[in-house]
């Protein structure tokens, strides 16, 4: 059972699992590069000061993504650790 | 940051890279490898050149090349641009791809391909270093893997299966730490070991049956026509792809041109064809060979790999809490920016004054000589009044602050702050329609405004880019700092001294620089309007983590850089602008000396601005270097007047005031300083970076239209409310 929603929705410190990449095509293709495809685990580890952009934890680098095109990204979030989400 | 001759100045107007062997033997040898991997570092250490490295990602932007001897054997190095895929994106990646797929132009002709490439990859996160590696590979068999920043990854609790690794790929791995210099000599003895020997077998991924089946049916095809000059697989695979630069790049680097080939264009259409009745069309097929590869990079990361405590980026986290969290990034921020100024002032006072004294008992020594040897008067005001004195003023005001200031900044740009900024400034430059990345190409702006120009090939979008190119000189380079100090502390703070003096002046010359920061944005929403319409594109920021600087190396190399940089543009440029003031000064026409007739036909325009006429001539003959303007603007002062003492700021500031300076007139002159055209090298720099002469117009105008408004605007409302 997990929860659908975008990138951008993520808070700092949850975790979710990328179902989708709706992104067009260049930054599809440099997602797929930095190893965002479908099935990955992501975490958000902070929150610039306005809120937007975030940065993610993504296969052990941290990569910062404006809310824009966070959006285009389809996740299932995940349990948190000792939480219940 | 910018500190070299090879990023600041002329060096960053470079052009492309051309190979220089200096014997047949010599073999070429590429370092590709994700942004901020270390490159750069194993390139400085193994050719003993100072190529910059920084923790980020984008630091280097162009291919370098050095030379290094290995068991008596002569190689060549190049240091290409970090890259995450050789499906490039932007002119820095692009710049990396075609080097390994077509090699570079040869001193006198034809075009080298690398002998062997090195993919860099860093330990702490292999997953994706080896995503380039099993690319690379398809590329070019005779590859070593080198794993750096084992320091890094041993600290974070993190250990690599080398051997392991080695046989997964099926090419040599070497594990080093270039920042101690560790696996180095390893590394070389891999790489001779790779050209000298067979070429390996590497692992190849295996695609999706439906793309095998196309690559298999394209690539004979190809292999005819390309011949051993690159792989035909990996060329089937790319033109299924259709990546239309690298079209472009294959057909201007041999001379064919698979657009217009007949048998080739048939067979894709056929493949397309079948593909496509098998559900794959051409973005799925991209996806498809893209997820493959991180696949492949995950399993192989995943066997090599082992960690012994879970959490590693505990402390970064929390450093970027206070970095760049909603209640602190920004007053941090605008706190180190203070904190690195005020270090810059206060350090610089009792240097300056000494320099000073110096270089001016040396003036009155040579005058001795001059009168000893019964030189004739116009000799010694040539050289002694004119060229000498214009460069000890150059020496001793512009030179402290920008040997403190550089290090203070390099030492923030190692530890990784850099990024943080951009991530921080970014919604901002999301307002103004433009790239977050141009945060970054401001700091490098601080360093020198070319460099800052030429750093903007990180910006993918070319909209952006070019926004970010036009603003770069809101941000005031090395070479105006000091001015700036020098009237802040003359007109605002007094020179008194002391720390709460210098704090003051931290203070205010934030301000100015906080008033560029404001205005690029401005600037930028007005051409995301206007000229450069548009919405923002997409982009990734890559926050490396924090890294300790090393303090020893970046403070002796950049204080040693620095100040022969200095010296020799002060040279080159410094001494003959003194001539010519000093000629200027003292030849007459119709009763009146040459610069009284310039100044005097500035002065009317230049009022209405706030500055008087000698200002404005001064940021004229200073288009080829800013160090020179305040200097200029000394030299003009003593020609005219009486010549007394003058060595320190306060005999400077009465020698202003003589000359009509009020508060007013330092201000519009710190607001010019700020915003007016940029310096010769940096106009050149933009024209070749634009490659158009409208755009290098529009840089050259830009600053220069904002910076009169902005003076004009002051001087006559500070008229008109009865202030100045
Ligand atoms: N701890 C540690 N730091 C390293 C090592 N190698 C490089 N660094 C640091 O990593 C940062 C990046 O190094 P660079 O050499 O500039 O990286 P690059 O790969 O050339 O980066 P780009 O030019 O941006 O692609 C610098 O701050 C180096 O000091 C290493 O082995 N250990
Ligand atoms: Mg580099």
């Amino acid at each position: 059972m997990s929860i659908q929603q975008t990138l951008a929705a993520l808070q700092v410190g949850q975790s979710a699992r990328v179902s989708q990449v709706e992104a067009g095509p260049a930054m599809r293709r440099r997602l797929f590069d930095l190893g965002l495809i479908p099935g990955t685990q992501v975490t958000c580890t902070a929150r610039s000061p306005a809120g937007d952009p975030a940065a993610y934890l993504i296969r052990g680098a941290v990569v910062a993504l404006r809310g824009r095109d966070a959006g285009e990204i389809r996740v299932s979030l995940l349990p948190e650790p000792g939480g219940t989400a | 940051m910018g500190l070299t001759h090879t990023s600041t100045g002329a060096g960053a107007a470079e052009g492309a890279l051309v190979l220089r062997r200096s014997g047949p033997d010599q073999r070429v040898v590429a370092l590709a490898g994700n942004p901020n991997v270390g490159k750069s570092t194993i390139f400085n250490y193994l050719t003993g050149l100072r190529q910059h490295t920084g923790n980020w990602p984008g630091k280097t932007v162009a291919n370098a090349q050095g030379r290094c001897t290995h068991r008596g054997r002569g190689y060549v190095l190049v240091d290409l641009p970090g890259t995450y895929s050789l499906m490039a994106h932007s002119a820095e990646e692009e710049a990396a791809r075609d080097f390994l797929c077509f090699g570079g132009a040869e001193e006198g002709g034809g075009r080298r391909r690398a002998d062997a490439a090195v993919v860099v990859c860093d330990a702490a996160c292999l997953e994706r270093s080896l995503n380039l590696v099993l690319q690379t590979l398809e590329l070019m068999p005779r590859t070593v893997v080198c794993v750096n920043l084992m320091d890094e990854a041993a600290a974070r609790g993190l250990s690599v299966d080398l051997e392991g690794l080695s046989r997964l790929l099926g090419v040599p791995v070497v594990g080093t730490s270039a920042g101690r210099g560790e696996g180095l000599e390893a590394l070389m003895d891999a790489v001779e070991g790779v050209i000298q020997g067979p070429a390996p077998v590497p692992c190849a991924v295996t695609y999706p049956p439906p793309v095998e089946a196309a690559a298999a049916q394209l690539a004979p095809i190809l292999a005819d026509r390309l011949g051993d000059r690159i792989p035909a697989r990996w060329a089937a695979l790319r033109l299924l792809d259709e990546d239309p630069s690298l079209l472009a790049a294959l057909t201007a680097a041999s001379d064919w041109n698979p657009r217009t080939d007949g048998v080739v264009q048939e067979t894709l259409l056929r493949i397309r064809m079948d593909l496509e009745r098998a559900g794959v069309d051409r973005l799925a097929l991209r996806d498809a060979v893209a997820a493959r590869l991180v696949g492949e990079a995950e399993e192989i990361a995943g066997a090599v790999l082992a960690r012994r405590n879970p959490d590693s980026g505990g402390r970064d986290r929390r450093l970027d809490r206070i970095l760049t969290s909603r209640a602190t990034g920004i007053p941090v921020m605008l706190l180190l920016l203070a904190g690195v100024l005020w270090l810059t002032i206060a350090g610089a006072n009792v240097p300056s004054d000494l320099l000073a004294s110096g270089l001016f008992w040396v003036q009155d020594r040579l005058t001795g000589l001059f009168t000893y040897l019964n030189a004739p008067d116009w000799l010694h005001g040539a050289l002694v009044l004119g060229v000498y004195r214009v460069l000890a003023w150059v020496v001793s005001v512009m030179l402290p602050p920008m040997a403190i200031f550089f290090p203070l900044f390099t030492l923030l740009e190692d530890f990784g702050y850099l990024p943080r900024v951009a991530f921080v400034l970014d919604h901002a430059f999301q307002k103004a329609r433009a790239c977050g990345k141009q945060a970054l190409t401001m700091c490098m702006g601080f360093g020198c405004n070319a460099a800052g120009v030429v750093g903007c090939r990180i910006i993918d979008s070319p909209r952006e880019r070019m926004i970010a190119i036009l603003t770069n000189n809101f941000v005031p380079c090395n070479g105006r700092f000091p001015t700036l100090i020098a009237i802040i502390t003359m007109f605002f703070v007094g020179t008194a001294g002391g720390p709460g003096r210098s704090l003051l002046s931290a203070l205010l010359l934030t301000g100015v620089i906080v008033l560029g920061v404001v205005l690029t944005f401005w600037i930028s929403r007005l051409l995301s309007a206007t000229a450069l319409k548009g919405t923002p594109s997409a982009f990734t920021l890559e926050l490396p983590p924090y890294r300790r600087p090393r303090v020893g190396q970046v403070v002796v190399r950049s204080v040693l850089d620095r100040t022969l940089f200095v010296l020799g543009r002060a040279a080159a440029v410094a001494a003959p602008a003194g001539l010519v003031i000093w000629i200027f000064a003292n030849v007459q026409v119709g009763g009146l000396s040459l610069l009284d007739h310039c100044t005097g036909f500035l002065d009317p325009f230049a009022r209405l601005l706030g500055l008087d006429g000698v200002i404005l001539m001064a940021f004229l003959l200073g288009f080829p270097a800013n160090e020179i303007v305040f200097p200029i603007i000394i030299m003009a002062y003593l020609s005219t007047g009486t010549l007394t003492e003058f060595s320190s700021l306060e005999d400077l500031h009465r020698l202003l005031a003589g000359h009509g300076w009020t508060w007013l007139t330092a201000v519009c002159t710190m607001l010019f300083s700020l915003l007016h055209w940029p310096c010769s090298t940096t106009c050149l720099t933009v024209g070749r970076e634009t490659g158009s002469f409208k755009w290098t117009l529009a840089a050259f105008a830009l600053p220069t239209a904002v910076g009169m408004a902005a003076c004009l605007l002051v001087a006559t409302l500070a008229r008109l409310a009865g202030l100045a």
